[in-house]
């Protein structure tokens, strides 16, 4: 009833090829932007912030950037962790050099360092397809996390070889360190998240976008059309990673607060943000968001209903999770390759038709 | 001939040994992609976990018992006897057959003719999903594999090759687990070369890795046949898992493994048995003669990444691999 085309008159180009379409999605836009930004931050408590809502911002903006390479580009990634090491040691290394410039610039820098980064790692995409490729990238996230661990340039020779975010300000609130509010720390993972999802949201509707999405399909074809594969997979590993490293640099500075490299980026990280884009559903901005809020939201609840509500051992229900997470996996696989985005848009066109479905 | 050359010597012969240990690995990868088309990530969690199994049986270990334990409040953990490790071998052989069936079943009769990267996430999600089941069956502490393999450096070897050097050559130390690993290695890919050529199934093994539906035409069960691939891709991970199992603990980190064998076999190239082995050797003793002579300039540990490194500058010259099947693509 509410959701449908009809009556919604576009009298302008502008308003025809706006994003959102459909008066009920933009009003639903507006609504989760009022929401996040308004309501949430002065709700907001310590243990919704570090358990949920920051983890689940920062994953977004990383399955986000891994979606635009996979998804939209069709280059499998397993280096994710990697890029999120560059742009968290990127950040450090910024925010130790450079104390008086903004936070908000530093992670801006890591995002691009990560950006040159990748496009360099992505070079080889033009000889390896396939899941060769994937596995060429696992050389950039084995690599990577070796080099952060023992050039002790990247960690300003500490000790411990961990690195330590110290306290920044962003108009005079501590946005790292350990004053940080929740609502601080919220505020500027919410800040990036709209910013990049608005940056990939026009970037996929765009020329750069449907060369990716030509790639994606059909590599040999797209060439013969008049996409450049150079420029089309290079701009694809540096928008990508420019996302990740944001999201390396927030997950370190603003999340962790201190990072030991093998332990927070290992091959396993690159495999989760993989997995959100899975089971969010490939070549979707929604599905990253949806992914990255089922990952987060599905060890959180395993735990409370295993170690709190039943009383069981937290080794046994992190085992359990494992199962829980693969099995889905292949559920998904299975079921839905396109993931929760498909549900969704699935919900939609049941939507247009109702209460009336004939 | 002086000290350093032959420890170099020394450094490429326990490379050679080391990559056997990866062409296992590799081995089982190829099984299954020359007959399926998937590109198996669980089979370095398939090693472990039938490592894992072995361990457990032969102790009399109740599977689940931590769940059980859980969730009834009960105290079991043995049933109290012992199993010799022949007869363990072939309960664990049972399981992997089963989970061969169940896999193929459940999984990946659903997912025939999607794209291969599909199948490869599945599979990922397939390791993880096995990996959570090992550990809730058995356990997720290190466990010592005791299936009577000798252990340590071999004295004979040792002293044979003590006179070759000056007075601070000491002889070759080449672990004796390393040479069993070795002639298992070579009669396990004898085997599988014999069952491939000689006999029925390793015919129609052939002919599904050939053309799915020719194959098909010709009245072979493709069903039967994956059954088949994946049992043995289980039989090799046994293998594997043993191997490593008694070289290093079971424990998670055997799984990782599986990730060694990805440049292994990229360098073979995914279609080819000898390719596994000659990729095996060469990503062992390219990786341990780096650390034996850049290593200690830049820092050591260059282990984790040399193979990736390597696969990556080989792939770019020629995107196949050694030996496998050249790429033609068509629009």
């Amino acid at each position: 009833m509410l959701y449908r085309e009809a009556g919604d008159f576009k009298t302008t180009y502008k308003a025809d090829s706006q994003t959102f379409p459909i008066a009920f999605d933009r009003w639903r836009y507006w609504a989760v932007l009022a929401v996040a930004w308004l309501v949430i931050p002065f709700v907001i408590n310590d243990y919704w912030a570090n358990a949920i809502l920051v983890p689940f911002l920062i994953y977004a903006i990383a399955a986000i950037g891994l979606n635009i390479l996979t998804g939209y580009c069709g280059q499998v990634s397993l280096g994710t962790g990697g890029f999120m090491a560059v742009g968290a040691y990127a950040c450090y290394k910024l925010m130790t050099s450079f104390p008086d410039v903004s936070m908000l610039v530093h992670i801006m820098l890591a995002g691009g360092i990560t950006a040159l980064v990748g496009a360099a790692f992505g070079l080889p995409s033009l000889r390896i397809k396939g899941f060769y490729l994937a596995v060429a990238t696992l050389a950039a996230q084995f690599f990577l996390v070796w080099l952060f661990n023992k050039v002790s340039w990247f960690y300003n020779y500490s000790a411990s070889g961990q690195i330590n975010a110290p306290e920044r300000f962003v108009f005079g609130h501590a946005v790292t360190g350990a004053n940080t509010t929740p609502a601080a720390q919220y505020l500027i993972c919410l800040l990036f998240v709209t910013g990049c999802a608005l940056l990939a949201r026009n970037l996929t509707r765009g020329t750069v976008g449907r060369s990716w999405m030509a790639i994606r399909d059909m590599d040999i074809a797209a060439e013969i059309i008049g996409v450049d594969p150079l420029k089309a997979k290079l701009t694809a590993f540096a928008v990508s990673s420019f996302f990740i490293g944001i999201s390396g640099a927030l997950f370190f500075a603003v999340y962790l607060g201190a990072v030991e490299v093998g332990e927070a980026f290992g091959i396993n990280k690159s495999f989760l943000v993989l997995f959100m884009c899975i089971i969010g559903g490939l070549g979707s901005l929604f599905g990253s968001f949806a992914g990255a809020a089922f990952l987060v939201l599905l060890p959180v609840a395993l735990k409370v209903l295993g170690v709190d509500v039943l009383g069981w051992p937290t080794q046994i229900v992190s085992h359990l999770q494992l199962v829980v997470v693969g099995a889905l996996i292949m559920f998904f696989l299975i079921k839905e390759p396109h993931g929760l985005a498909q549900m969704w848009r699935h919900i939609k066109e049941k939507l247009r038709l109702w209460p009336f479905p004939y | 001939m002086s000290a350093d050359f032959l420890y170099g010597i020394e450094v490429v012969i326990n490379g050679l040994m080391a990559g056997v240990m990866y062409a296992l690995v590799a081995l089982g990868f190829v099984l299954i992609f020359k007959a399926s088309g998937i590109f198996n990530y669980a089979q370095g969690v398939m090693a472990l976990f039938a490592a894992l199994t072995l361990v457990g049986v032969m102790e009399g270990q109740v599977p689940f018992s931590h769940l059980i334990n859980a969730v009834f409040g009960t105290e079991i953990h043995h049933f109290g006897w012992t199993v010799p490790a022949f007869a363990a071998i072939l309960v664990t052989l049972g399981v992997m057959i089963f989970f061969a069936w169940a896999v193929h079943t459940f999984v990946f009769r659903h997912l025939v003719g999607q794209e291969p990267i599909i199948l490869f996430m599945a599979t990922i999600g397939l390791a993880y999903f096995l990996e959570g089941v090992g550990d809730l069956m058995w356990g997720s502490d290190i466990k010592t594999l005791a299936v009577g393999l000798p252990q340590g450096g071999s004295l004979f070897v040792e002293d044979l090759t003590a006179g070759l050097g000056g007075d601070d050559f000491y002889g070759f130390f080449i672990d004796k687990l390393d040479m069993v690993a070795t002639l298992v290695a070579i009669v396990l890919v004898a085997a599988l070369i014999g069952f491939a050529q000689y006999t029925k199934q390793g015919r129609a093994m052939r002919a599904v890795a050939d053309d799915h539906q020719a194959a098909l035409s010709v009245g072979i069960s493709l069903n039967y046949i994956w059954v088949l691939v994946w049992s043995l891709a289980g039989l090799v991970a046994l293998v594997a898992g043993v191997m490593w199992g008694a070289k290093s603990g079971v424990q998670f980190s055997l799984s990782l493994i599986a990730l060694k064998a990805l440049p292994v076999l990229m360098l073979g190239g995914f279609t080819s048995i000898p390719g596994a082995i000659v990729g095996g050797l060469i990503i062992g003793v390219g990786e341990k003669l780096f650390e034996y002579m850049i290593g200690p300039m830049i820092g050591g540990a260059t282990e984790n990444w040399f193979a990736y490194v390597l696969a990556l500058i080989f792939l770019v010259f020629r995107p196949q691999g050694l030996f496998g099947e050249k790429i033609i693509e068509r629009v």
